[in-house]
């Protein structure tokens, strides 16, 4: 609680007012916010911060008169100070006073506050737009006339350290459930428009420095925009309740300049199809600010070597064009492999519904132990997974290896012994 | 002084109040069982007829006595007119929440009418929707959705069946009305006629619904799975059949207690608030005729 | 009024005698709960359910606090975790809250109004069985495979669709609810409407009995609602219908504007009737008449109108058009006035007062500080463009546990403390009401006061774990939580004690309280078993005034 301590000594110090000013110098963004909400880096979440402090100081003002009064008399009429009640019970003058002064108050909050919103719904005049779909548990960005798109997925040392009991401290893991395999990229100063909507349930999505929420539903395109002031990483996540994992579908948007995102956009849409072995950390860009894809980097040595250590999160990175990798197709995988492989995979993309021990979640999510799927023909596992079946979603935009190794994983483990193994010739036949 | 009144219940300076009872907790009983057994049905954990059957038994059974007890305490002589208030109160607000429950749905019709479908085809502000998600879907009423839910169907013209039904339940209302009149001027056994003549009324609807609906099913491919429009379609003419059904019983309740002398021309709540639910009915049936069929 | 209390305990001493062979008088053994007709036994029925069922609340909500304390998941499932959610809204809401103040209703509203019993007495009973039925039936699905619903209380599609048999239980229990609380809410306004006592105008009746007799209005205006939308949910899962599907036409959307018709006038109703308590005893302890009953009654009133058109504040998130959201904003920040006008009023009741500090009073003034702030934090969510921030953060759930818990849960304490003596006879102990009440005030601050600053920091609600820079304020949350839920026990004790083993106890006067005014007080305590079976003549005064 040592951050406490010091969040309530600079309390204590520079009072209430201060403190709030005190992050001036650094960015005021959620990362520092301890106990207000984040200034933010766009114009209008610089102008709702303002209506909120003067929604607050309003109330303050407010809370001091009455609760004064209130405490006064508390003190000075109890009976031992005055015996003997006034009798009035009536005062048309106060009460009229008191019924107007409130209504004024008000609406000096709410015409500003209509500003406000009027802008934030004024959508037209963008320079770009950016479809984002939610998914039970992971987002979708999508690079309207761009032909960029890719799934965004909870970052894969939070995803092990979150599962009940995985015994890994949260502290260690660094931007612990505010951290995704791929971040959303756009550029500083152009307006952004964000088109939502959601594929099964109803999902929110929320970056508080941008001071941006809507709510992504089924069926249905929402809109908003921002213009981002600051190049820098802003985190945020889903604020619907959309189901078992609803916590841990976070947001992750980074902002770079103008050349710097064109480079990006250049690498993405070339990148997956032009040259997947070769660098496997270039993709996804974004990453590299992360320490934790540093060692992939480093493994990256050889295109076998890639195939095998590329996390899992690059796997759905990759999955644009949906072209299956030449390079995984190249080098046939050994069984062990592939179920070494399939473990990543299956923890990214299955074990939400499935569980780590693919028990399953009765009643939507079945068992996978022992299932009769799984246990029959492999081929219809494969086409299973591939086309999804009921609330089961598709799977086609995961590399053949990738279903090929998730396959073989399932089928070899959990207690299951069927034994046999996919090849990705065998899904590239069956797509 | 109060002291003697408290033996007499039949003092009417004094406020009705019924000895403890055990059927308002044999009903939960039923209710419970009946709930149950339905929730475990759908579910697919078939939990068989039995307790189903044994609820529903229970449940008629209880509603039976209870109101029969009431009308016998009430031919006892033991409601004054304070008691008679409170049955009226009461039962207008029923009716009160009885609107409540149909509002929702005719607020369901509106909505879907008057935005969710105009969104959908890209009308107002969510020309998006329409250019991302439905490209092609039109704003036309009826509809069952841009993925066309249920496949192709066809309407009921409101010129035919609804139409003779309006005038059934118009009718209906009339001839309530005249029985009650009747009543208050002692005219038992034109009221009982007038009676009979409502309640076959309410039964000819209710063959009429039951025939459109089997029409609609097999003739018009219009169900409840139809998109927007059968959903609500169906789902509020069919509370509305079940209010007129269980209206009907309450008549032929009402009916029997006359043809067995229960009722005063100056005090019979009992059959007064028969008529309001009737009425109730009735107009319900004219927003649906306007809402759900003609426009 | 003196003539009518003497009279008053002539009678009663007579319906004493008489209890074993009257035939009114209560059967023996459990046979006299299930059969009761009588509204003291079934207030103390509805008292002893609420109090069963913000047990179980409170153990869930600890659940979830245990869960919080740290970052990770320490003990239990995501799913579970928001099955506890559900069940813990769901259960204190229409377990707890509300049958605890129909139970507080029952007992007082006839002995407030001078009228010997609810005027429709078996329907009564029903409404009361009805609550054991459908909890039974609600939180038997945790024990289903699957588990309990775990949508969240409010219940949206699609994502409640994907529950289990937890579903339809949940819905049916919804639906039972519905009925019981739509056939109390009309036993209590024909009560009042009907029964009143010769002389008691509408005008002249107490608080209590005003925000009570709104609030059952709101109830059967806004549970048919509520019926209909979960029946909506029912057939778009089970028969196909496309009510909240847009591939069919509808719109999820729609269901949330359903529910919050409900919704909103439902947080209403579990406010209302708090108001009317404190509105009852401040006057009492202030030894001072109410300050502007007249505005009193008409900012009721003027809340429970306001309560129907402001539902959308819940959702400027889902992208509805800009004059509607103008709109809901607007008319939500208004509702700020009358509230404000009843805490005026309340402090002026206060002032120049002769106030003596009771455990009632205490949780009162409790009440007037800190449901106050959580009204400030509402009128903060009011302002659509700054919710785009608060919206399903913590900011909202401290928001609303303000107002629920040293709010309506307050307002119920201080009630049972202030008309205990009168229903049992027997004074509690006033030390341990005053450490009741000075422990569950600072825990109670322990808990959500930090949830607003997680809140602002970005803290979602909803979620089982979080990221690390919230850990501070959700472990003094969690302390505070179970600190409250400990000192709860000083007050079970003293209630026990009260209602069950009364041995020894200090007898309670008819009067109890010295400043106390109105019919209620003028019959013995304990009160007997029927009260006002000829109703009293209330003199041209007004009643609050005596
Ligand atoms: C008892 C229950 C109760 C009460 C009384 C209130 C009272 C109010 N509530 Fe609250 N609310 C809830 C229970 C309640 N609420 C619940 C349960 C939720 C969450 C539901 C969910 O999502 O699960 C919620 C959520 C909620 C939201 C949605 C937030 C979101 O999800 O984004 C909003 C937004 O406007 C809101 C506003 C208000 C307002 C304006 C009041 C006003 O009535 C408050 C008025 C009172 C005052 C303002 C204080 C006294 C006044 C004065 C001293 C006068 C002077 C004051 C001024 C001029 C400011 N509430
Ligand atoms: C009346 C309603 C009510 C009450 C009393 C409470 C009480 C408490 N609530 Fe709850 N809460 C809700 C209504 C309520 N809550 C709602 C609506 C939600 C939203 C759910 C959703 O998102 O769907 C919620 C959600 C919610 C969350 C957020 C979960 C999340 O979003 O992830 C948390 C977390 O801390 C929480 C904690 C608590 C705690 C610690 C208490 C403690 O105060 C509990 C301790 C209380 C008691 C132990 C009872 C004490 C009272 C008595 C003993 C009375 C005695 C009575 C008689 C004698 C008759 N609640
Ligand atoms: C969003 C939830 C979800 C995810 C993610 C998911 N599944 Fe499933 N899965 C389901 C559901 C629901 C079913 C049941 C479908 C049906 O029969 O209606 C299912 C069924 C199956 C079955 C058949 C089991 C049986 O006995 O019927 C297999 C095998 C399977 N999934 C494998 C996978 C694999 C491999 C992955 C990851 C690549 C995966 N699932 C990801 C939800 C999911
Ligand atoms: Cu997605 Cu919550
Ligand atoms: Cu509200």
């Amino acid at each position: 609680m040592s951050n406490l301590i010091r969040g309530l000594r600079g309390l204590a110090l520079t009072g209430l007012a201060g403190s709030f000013a005190a992050h001036a110098a650094t960015p005021d963004t959620v990362e520092n916010a301890y106990w207000n909400l984040p200034k933010g880096v766009t114009d209008i979440s610089h102008e709702v911060f303002n209506l909120h402090m003067a929604a607050f100081w309003v109330c303050v003002a407010i809370a001091v008169v009455v609760f004064g009064v209130m405490f006064y008399s508390v003190f000075a009429h109890r009976r031992s100070k005055n015996p003997v009640p006034a009798t009035f019970h009536h005062s048309t003058t106060v009460e009229i006073i008191w019924t107007i002064v409130p209504f004024l108050i008000l609406i000096g909050l709410a015409v500003p506050a209509a500003g406000t919103l009027i802008k934030q719904y004024d959508t037209r005049n963008a320079d770009m737009t950016v479809k984002i779909t939610g998914y039970q548990w992971k987002w979708q960005y999508e690079y309207v006339g761009e032909n960029v798109s890719f799934f965004s997925t909870l970052d894969e040392k939070s995803n092990e350290a979150r599962q009940l009991g995985s015994g890994i401290d949260p502290k260690t893991v660094p931007n612990y459930l505010r951290n995704v395999d791929n971040y959303l990229v756009v550029p500083v100063g152009k307006k952004v428009r964000f088109l939502l909507t959601a594929n099964d349930v109803i999902h929110g999505w929320w970056v508080p420095d941008l001071a941006i929420k809507k709510d992504a539903i089924p069926g249905f395109i929402n809109e908003m925009w921002t213009k981002i002031n600051e190049p820098g990483v802003y985190r945020g996540g889903c604020t619907v309740l959309c189901g078992r994992d609803h916590g841990f579908m976070p947001i992750v948007i980074e902002a770079k300049s103008e050349t710097d995102y064109a480079a990006w956009l250049a690498a993405k849409k070339g990148g997956d199809a032009a040259a997947p072995a070769a660098e496997p950390a270039a993709a996804p860009t974004p990453a590299a600010a992360l320490p934790a894809k540093l060692e992939v980097a480093a493994a990256a040595t050889t295109a076998t070597d890639a195939v095998v250590d590329a996390k899992p999160v690059q796997l759905a990175a990759a999955d644009t064009a949906a072209a299956p990798a030449p390079a995984a197709a190249a080098a046939p995988a050994t069984k062990e492999e592939l179920i070494a492989r399939g473990e990543k995979v299956y923890k990214v993309n299955c074990m939400a519904c499935h569980q780590a021990t693919g028990a399953g979640l009765a009643p939507t999510f079945p068992s996978l132990i022992g299932s009769a799927v799984v246990a029959g023909p492999i081929d219809a596992q494969i086409k299973q997974v591939l086309n999804g079946k009921n609330a089961m979603p598709p799977f086609a935009r995961l590399k053949d290896a990738d279903i090929a190794a998730v396959v073989t994983y399932t089928r070899n483990s959990f207690g299951n012994k069927v034994g046999d193994a996919a090849s990705a010739e065998q899904v590239a036949k069956l797509r | 002084m109060a002291t003697h009144a408290a033996e007499s219940h039949s003092d009417n300076r004094r406020y009705f109040v019924p000895d403890p009872s055990v059927w308002p907790f044999l009903l939960t009983i039923a209710l419970g069982t009946i709930l149950y057994s339905v929730s475990m049905y759908l579910e697919e954990r078939h939990p068989g007829p039995i307790p189903f059957v044994i609820g529903g038994a229970l449940f008629f059974y209880i509603v039976f006595t209870w109101f029969r007890g009431v009308a016998l305490e009430s031919e006892s002589g033991k409601y004054s007119a304070q008691v008679d208030r409170t049955y009226r109160m009461g039962m207008s607000w029923f009716i009160f929440s009885e609107v409540m429950f149909f509002g929702a749905f005719f607020g369901a019709l509106y909505y879907a009418r008057e935005l969710s479908v105009p969104w959908l085809s890209g009308e107002g502000s969510r020309v998006l929707t329409n250019e991302f998600l439905w490209p092609a879907f039109e704003n036309v009423w009826p509809t069952n959705g841009p993925a066309g839910i249920g496949g192709e169907f066809k309407t009921i013209s409101p010129w035919h069946l609804p139409l003779i039904n309006t005038l059934l339940l118009l009718t209906s209302s009339i001839t309530i009305t005249f029985a009650h009149h009747a009543l208050k001027e002692g005219h038992r056994l034109a009221t009982i006629l007038w009676m009979w003549a409502t309640i076959a009324l309410g039964c000819v609807f209710l063959y009429f619904q039951v025939t459109e609906y089997i029409e609609a099913y097999h003739e018009l491919n219009l169900t409840l799975g139809s998109g927007i429009y059968g959903s609500t379609f169906f789902m509020l003419t069919g509370f509305h059949g079940m209010h007129v059904t269980l209206g009907t019983i309450m008549m032929i309740a009402v009916t029997g207690r006359l043809m067995s002398g229960h009722f005063k021309p100056d005090s019979h709540f009992g059959f007064e608030g028969v008529a309001w639910y009737w009425h109730f009915v009735d107009v319900v049936w004219l927003g649906l005729f306007i809402f759900v069929y003609i426009l | 009024m003196a003539n009518t209390h003497s009279h008053h305990d002539h009678s009663h001493g007579h319906d004493h005698a008489h209890d074993h062979d009257h035939h009114h008088g209560p059967d023996k053994g459990v046979m006299r709960w299930i059969k009761t007709t009588n509204h003291k036994d079934l207030g103390t029925l509805y008292l002893w359910f609420s109090f069963i069922m913000f047990f179980i609340g409170g153990v869930m909500s600890l659940i979830i606090r245990a869960e919080l304390f740290q970052p990770g998941l320490q003990f239990i499932d995501p799913e579970f975790y928001n099955q506890m959610i559900t069940l813990h809204a769901l259960v204190m809401i229409f377990g707890g809250v509300m049958p605890a103040f129909v139970g507080l209703a029952n007992w007082m509203v006839p002995m407030m109004i001078g009228c010997s019993d609810l005027a429709l007495p078996r329907v009564n009973n029903w409404g009361f069985w009805i609550l054991p039925f459908a909890f039974t039936m609600l939180l038997s699905s945790l024990f289903l495979p699957g588990g309990g619903p775990a949508g969240g209380w409010t219940l949206y599609p699609p994502l409640v669709l994907q529950g289990g048999a937890s579903f339809p239980l949940t819905i049916f229990a919804i639906h039972m609810l519905g009925i019981s609380s739509i056939t109390g809410a009309i036993n209590i306004v024909v009560t009042i409407m009907n029964m009143r006592a010769p002389g008691m105008t509408l005008l002249k009746m107490p608080l209590f009995v005003w925000t009570w007799l709104i609030t059952a209005y709101l109830l059967i205006a806004v549970m048919p609602v509520l019926a209909g939308a979960v029946t909506m949910l029912l057939t778009d899962k089970y028969f196909g219908t496309s009510f909240f599907n847009a591939a069919g036409g509808g719109d999820p959307v729609m269901f949330e504007h359903i529910f919050w018709f409900f919704g909103h006038p439902e947080v209403y109703i579990m406010i209302l009737p708090a108001f009317g308590i404190v509105s009852t005893i401040i006057p009492t302890f202030a030894r001072k008449q109410l300050f502007g009953y007249d505005s009193m009654v008409y900012a009721v009133a003027s809340i429970a109108f306001l309560s129907f058109i402001v539902w959308a504040h819940h959702m400027f998130t889902v992208g509805i058009p800009l004059a509607g959201e103008l709109f809901f904003m607007f008319s939500t920040m208004l509702i700020a006035v009358p509230t404000g006008v009843k805490v005026f009023n309340w402090l002026a009741t206060m002032w120049r007062g002769s106030m003596t500090f009771e455990t009632p009073m205490l949780f009162a003034i409790g009440f007037v500080f800190l449901f106050t702030i959580g009204g400030f934090s509402g009128i903060m969510l009011a302002l659509a463009p700054v919710d785009f921030q608060y919206h399903n953060s913590y900011f909202v759930v401290a928001h609303f546990h303000y107002v629920l818990v040293p709010g309506a849960i307050f307002s119920i304490i201080g009630a049972i403390y202030y008309w205990i003596p009168k229903w049992t006879g027997v004074m509690y102990s006033e030390t341990l009401g005053k450490w009741h009440f000075w422990l569950s005030a600072i825990f109670i601050n322990i808990t959500f006061f930090p949830q607003h600053f997680v809140g602002l920091a970005g803290m979602p609600r909803r979620i089982p774990d979080y990221a690390v820079q919230f850990t501070d304020f959700n472990e003094l949350s969690t302390i505070g939580a179970f600190g409250y839920f400990v000192v709860q026990f000083i007050m079970i004790y003293n209630f026990l004690r009260c209602a069950l083993f009364r041995k020894g106890m200090e007898p309670a006067t008819g009067q109890v309280w010295e400043g106390a005014k109105g019919l209620e007080w003028t019959v013995a305590s304990p009160a007997p078993y029927h009260t006002f079976e000829d109703p009293p003549h209330v003199g041209d005064e007004p009643a609050a005034t005596h």
